[in-house]
């Protein structure tokens, strides 16, 4: 039997494109097939001039193709290149639409064409994006309608509509209403699906009038000039010049599925061995449809999945990376095994491998002996682990270390302040020799984010886990079997009530991410009182004391709580003596720090305006006492004097209180907006909580755009300059101090980095603001410490 | 942060200046108590030392007294070098303020008593002098430093002073419509109201906020008169002139305030830090003149 070619290649992103001039290069008889008219459809989506990083660093390149750091441009055209050398056998504009098995072996593959192709073997490289969905009304064939925005610069003065409210058609509309009045077009009335910082802008440009919001619509019929939509309070016709629909693509795995594949879920990733090769003997899936989601490993994938077929049994490119951490930690055992004992992690049992080995390439592995410290308690997260072998302990009591919960292997800990934001709650000892697996924020909070079984693992342990830290470590589960199952995770958008006042409910609230206000009535207006960060509870007295709600809780910030149904925890409260004993305890020393709840009218409105000020979601804030401040602005000198010669704070800026000011200063946010999106991920958070940028930011602004506080700015360090001696005595130099007028900024010359305040985090005696600040005025507090600095605040 | 935090931020086990303290309380008035302890030590030593000839710099009492004052002297100037190094581990330049406060005037005492009162018009009396000029003259920083940010706060109500220029130009702007709508004489003085309006001005006007024949101020009286409307249609337009006069009027004088402010926070260190170089060439030709020329 002779086959058309040997291996069909199908979708020409970064790995279908490297498998494709590996075959050539090999001179095997092949076919790369892609549905659009050029090679790279979806990084040449991009938005122009993208910067593409080569990461991850420490991974070698294996494919035939080059690939460094560079820009959209040049990737695109460094690879049409590299597949024009190789002389790769192209089929553009050629959409597969069924993969068969051959009946005497082999595949047959269903053209768009109509064609049919036979191959050996095939490899599917065709991604995740599936096809972009398109809309289902009259007209939607009409011309002005798109679906995709490849140059927002293209378009000037029209009058555009953007439909949908995803992250796609945020994106659009902001970069569209630059040069046109734009209109959003929304099903709802705000913007759930969206990345929180994409909501922000949209909101904010709608706020400013930049953008129109239609809400409630729904698209009824396209006209030519004209969009009909039916909105809450009948119908109504939209003039238009163009419509950008962005509605979501429809995944591929209907496509996967037909070709014989099985998928546990309609959102896993499908099965694939070590070769690349799907439960389909012959057929080889890679790229991000294999659940690897950054180019650099793509491209080696490509390369790796040819060698495998022609029988060349290849390590993968990132097996000495991982074998060197099993040497380093003196694990026996091979990489495979690794593998397989994280898959065996409850945490990680539904990813691939693929998967896995993308994980473990950031990942660190850790051997510790009994007595050792794996997290203490007060420093900030930046990984969770997990328990391969061994065994560990957590101090439910700072007084009483001798006390502990103790986990064994296959468990998972440090989720609590990944998840939170803020320190780590309690300190965790190894009591057996054990080997943990540490795996990185950036990962754990992608992958949280996006599996919803490594989700749903996390929040099956939540509530057994609050309840042993704040109250009793000895609970087992079949104890707590009931109020588990009473349990459930709620959302609150800022502002949303979890307890009114006067209320009869007596559901106890954990406080996971977020944080809550505890309000009263005051002058007829309901105003904050005392504020309570994530990893605290709110809401037992009304249970132990079965009494109607005493304050209203309010979510401060975007909110995620652990509710559990009085009911249930009464029952439990009622069967042991000792949990009901603790919770009590508790109790009674809250009510004794209640005490220190602000009650003069001056202070009850400082704090409230603190906390609508959006501090609630920081970590630590800047916060100058005007009465005190003789606006000598040593501050921003002493800043810009430890900090290369740039200010990372402008004291004059910024909400003011009555004599309380909160400058123009980071305030180390729980969950870093500046973190979201660092394509060199250059944003770290230190274990004393500074969130701070290092060496190897490129300059791409990101950061500074994702900031809702302005507090990151694109600077260029300015030349050294004489120093202070020579300043106080000959006068040479402009002195301390950034100096911005228009010849020094001229003379900075260097490329722009983000630079923002890392609390002096370099600076043994802390930050130079404060201690730089000649009449007390300048503090920097974490919001909880709030209450403090106000009451003590002179009046 | 969980309960067992909150209770140990309640005990106040922190370690970093958390809470706002002035540099006149600071440390519970550490720096005053030891002021007061080196002042009475100093008014023992003076009564201790009864010598024959009468007291004076040149008794055992009075070199003690001298020494310590002149290393004093140079010590509270160090200040100066001290506010601006950024990088020094120790205490907190507030702490450094609230000694340089106290300690400068424990100086005053110190250095008299060293003197045994003998003045005269000669060098040693001038370094004398100028030490309390310079005291006198860092004493009113101290009370502008405790009168004006408050001020300076209430007085600017969220706004900077950039800001508040912002808006007078948008209220000239306004007006410089309106003046098309009126007569060339209205015209002229709403001109005026627009380019002769000085916010700063001269040291004297900044220090006083005081403004004789500011243009706006003319112009607010010019069109307060009840004779300059011609017809009704003009009085509409006049109204407004005049409406818009009186808000650019009150922001002017805001600015006015913040700039005088702003000018106290900062003048008397144009006496204090020139002076105290007069006094340390006045203090080393004393010293220099007492070993030498004695």
């Amino acid at each position: 039997m002779t086959f058309d070619c040997r291996i069909a290649i199908v979708g020409a992103g970064p790995a279908g494109i490297s498998a494709g001039v590996r075959a050539a290069r090999r001179g095997v008889s092949h076919v790369l097939i892609e549905r659009s008219p050029h090679l790279n459809d979806t990084i040449f989506k991009f938005q122009k001039k993208k910067h593409v990083m080569a990461t991850p660093e420490i991974l070698p390149l294996r494919s035939d193709l080059a690939f460094a750091e560079s820009s959209r441009e040049e990737l695109i055209a460094n690879w049409e290149t590299g597949a024009a050398d190789a002389t790769v056998n192209l089929r553009l504009e050629t959409e597969v639409t069924a993969i068969a098995r051959g009946e005497a072996g082999g595949f047959a593959l269903r053209l768009g064409t109509g064609d049919t192709l036979t191959a050996e073997t095939v490899v599917l490289a065709i991604g995740v994006q599936g096809n972009l969905n398109k809309l289902k009304v009259p007209g939607a064939e009409l011309p002005l309608v798109q679906y995709q925005l490849d140059d927002p610069e293209e378009y000037q003065g029209e009058e555009i509509a953007v439909i949908g409210a995803g992250d796609a058609g945020i994106e659009n509309a902001l970069a569209l209403a630059a040069n046109n009045v734009v209109t959003m077009v929304n099903t709802g009335s705000d913007f759930p699906r969206a990345k929180p910082a994409n909501a922000d802008l949209i909101e904010a440009a709608i706020k400013r009038g930049d953008i129109q919001h239609v809400t409630d619509a729904k698209v009824t019929t396209i006209e030519p000039g004209c969009l009909v939509l039916d909105v809450k309070d009948g119908q109504t016709r939209l003039k238009c010049d163009r419509i950008i629909a962005r509605i979501g693509a429809a995944p591929p795995s209907r496509f996967i599925e037909s070709c014989g594949i099985h998928l546990s879920s309609p959102t896993a990733y499908p099965e694939v061995s070590d070769t690349y090769e799907s439960q389909v003997p012959g057929l080889y899936i890679i790229g991000s449809l294999a659940g690897c989601r950054v180019i650099k490993p793509c491209l080696n994938q490509g390369y790796e999945v040819v060698e495998y077929i022609l029988g060349n049994r290849l390590l993968p490119a990132d097996e000495p990376l991982i074998q060197a951490k099993l040497d380093e930690t003196k694990v026996p055992g091979s990489v495979a095994d690794l593998l397989a004992a994280v898959r065996r992690l409850p945490l990680f049992q539904s990813l691939t491998p693929l998967e896995i080995r993308e994980i473990l390439i950031h990942a660190q592995l850790h051997r510790k002996s009994p007595g050792e410290v794996v997290i203490r308690r007060g420093e900030y997260a930046n990984s969770v682990f997990s328990i391969l072998e061994g065994e560990v302990g957590m101090q439910p009591k700072p007084d009483k270390p001798k006390e502990l919960i103790r986990m064994a292997a296959g468990d998972f800990f440090g989720e609590l302040a990944l998840l939170s934001g803020r320190r780590r709650t309690r300190t965790i000892v190894a009591t057996a020799p054990s080997l943990l697996l540490e795996v990185d924020r950036n990962t754990m909070v992608r992958l949280v984010r996006s599996v919803p079984e490594i989700r749903q693992a996390i929040d099956a342990v939540a509530v057994g886990r609050y309840l042993r830290v704040f109250f009793a470590p000895g609970l087992d589960d079949a104890q707590l079997a009931d109020v588990v199952r009473s349990a459930a995770v709620v959302e609150f958008k800022p502002g949303d009530m979890l307890i009114e006042e006067g209320a009869r409910d007596d559901s106890i609230y954990f406080i996971r991410r977020g944080s809550v206000t505890i309000s009263g009535r005051f002058d007829g207006r309901e105003v904050v009182r005392d504020y309570i960060p994530a990893g605290n509870y709110v809401g037992e007295m009304a249970l132990l004391m079965q009494t109607p709600r005493s304050a209203t809780v309010r979510a401060a910030v975007a909110t995620e709580a652990i509710r559990i149904d009085g009911a249930a925890f009464r029952m439990l409260l009622d069967r042991t003596p000792e949990l009901r004993r603790q919770v009590e305890k508790n109790l009674q020393e809250r009510l004794g720090l209640r005490q220190r709840l602000l009650s003069g009218a001056a202070e009850i409105r400082k704090i409230d305006f603190l906390v609508r000020q959006g501090v609630s979601e920081a970590t630590d804030v800047l916060l100058i006492d005007e009465s005190l401040c003789v606006r000598c602005d040593n501050c921003e000198k002493a800043c810009a004097e430890t900090h290369q010669g740039v200010s990372r704070l402008n004291r004059e800026a910024g909400p003011t209180y009555a004599t309380l000011h909160v400058p123009t200063s980071c305030r180390h946010c729980e969950h870093p907006y500046c973190m979201q999106d660092c394509p060199p991920d250059a944003i770290h958070r230190a274990p004393d909580g500074e969130v701070y940028i290092a060496d190897n930011c490129i300059g791409c602004g990101n950061c500074e755009r994702n900031c809702p506080y302005g507090v990151i700015q694109m600077a260029a360090l300015p030349p050294a300059k004489p120093g202070i001696l020579a300043w106080l005595l000959w006068g040479q130099g402009n002195g301390p101090g950034e100096d911005r007028s228009p010849a020094a900024l001229a003379a900075r010359t260097g490329a722009k980095h983000a630079v923002k305040c890392d609390m002096c985090k370099d600076i043994a005696s802390g930050p130079a603001c404060v201690r730089a600040c000649p009449t007390g005025a300048a503090i920097r507090a974490a919001p909880e410490k709030f209450i403090d600095v106000i009451r003590e605040a002179r009046e | 942060m969980s309960l067992g935090d909150r209770a140990d931020a309640a005990a106040g086990s922190v370690t970093r200046a958390d809470r706002h303290e002035s540099f006149l309380v600071y440390a519970r008035f550490r720096f005053l108590k030891i002021a007061m302890a080196a002042m009475a030590a100093a008014v023992l030593l003076y009564a201790a030392d009864k010598p024959d000839g009468g007291r004076f710099g040149g008794t055992w009492a009075g070199w003690t007294l001298g020494i310590v004052a002149a290393l004093l002297i140079v010590w509270l100037t160090w200040f100066g070098y001290r506010k601006r190094s950024y990088r020094k581990p120790e205490a907190n330049l507030v702490a450094w303020l609230s000694a340089h406060v106290y300690l400068g005037l424990a100086l005053l005492v110190i250095a008299t008593l060293h003197t045994g009162f003998y003045f005269g018009w000669n060098i040693h009396t001038l370094a004398y002098v100028l030490m309390c000029l310079v005291i006198a003259s860092g004493a009113f920083g101290v009370f502008c430093y405790v009168r004006y940010p408050r001020r300076m706060t209430e007085n600017r109500r969220e706004l900077t002073l950039r800001q508040m220029l912002g808006r007078i130009a948008s209220f000239d702007e306004e007006l410089h419509k309106a003046a098309l709508g009126v007569a060339d004489q209205p015209a002229a003085v709403i001109r005026d109201a627009i380019e002769k309006t000085v916010v700063g001005g001269s040291l004297r006007q900044q220090l006083l906020g005081h403004y004789p024949g500011c243009a706006t101020a003319v112009a607010l009286t010019y069109f307060g008169r009840a004779d300059i409307a011609a017809s009704v249609a003009q009085a509409a337009e006049i109204r407004k002139i005049r409406m818009l006069l009186e808000e650019k009027a009150l922001l002017l004088a805001r600015a006015r305030r913040d700039i005088s402010f702003k000018a106290m926070l900062e003048v008397w260190l144009y006496i204090h830090v020139p002076l105290t170089f007069a006094l340390l060439a006045a203090l080393l030709a004393h010293i220099v003149a007492v070993l030498y020329l004695w």
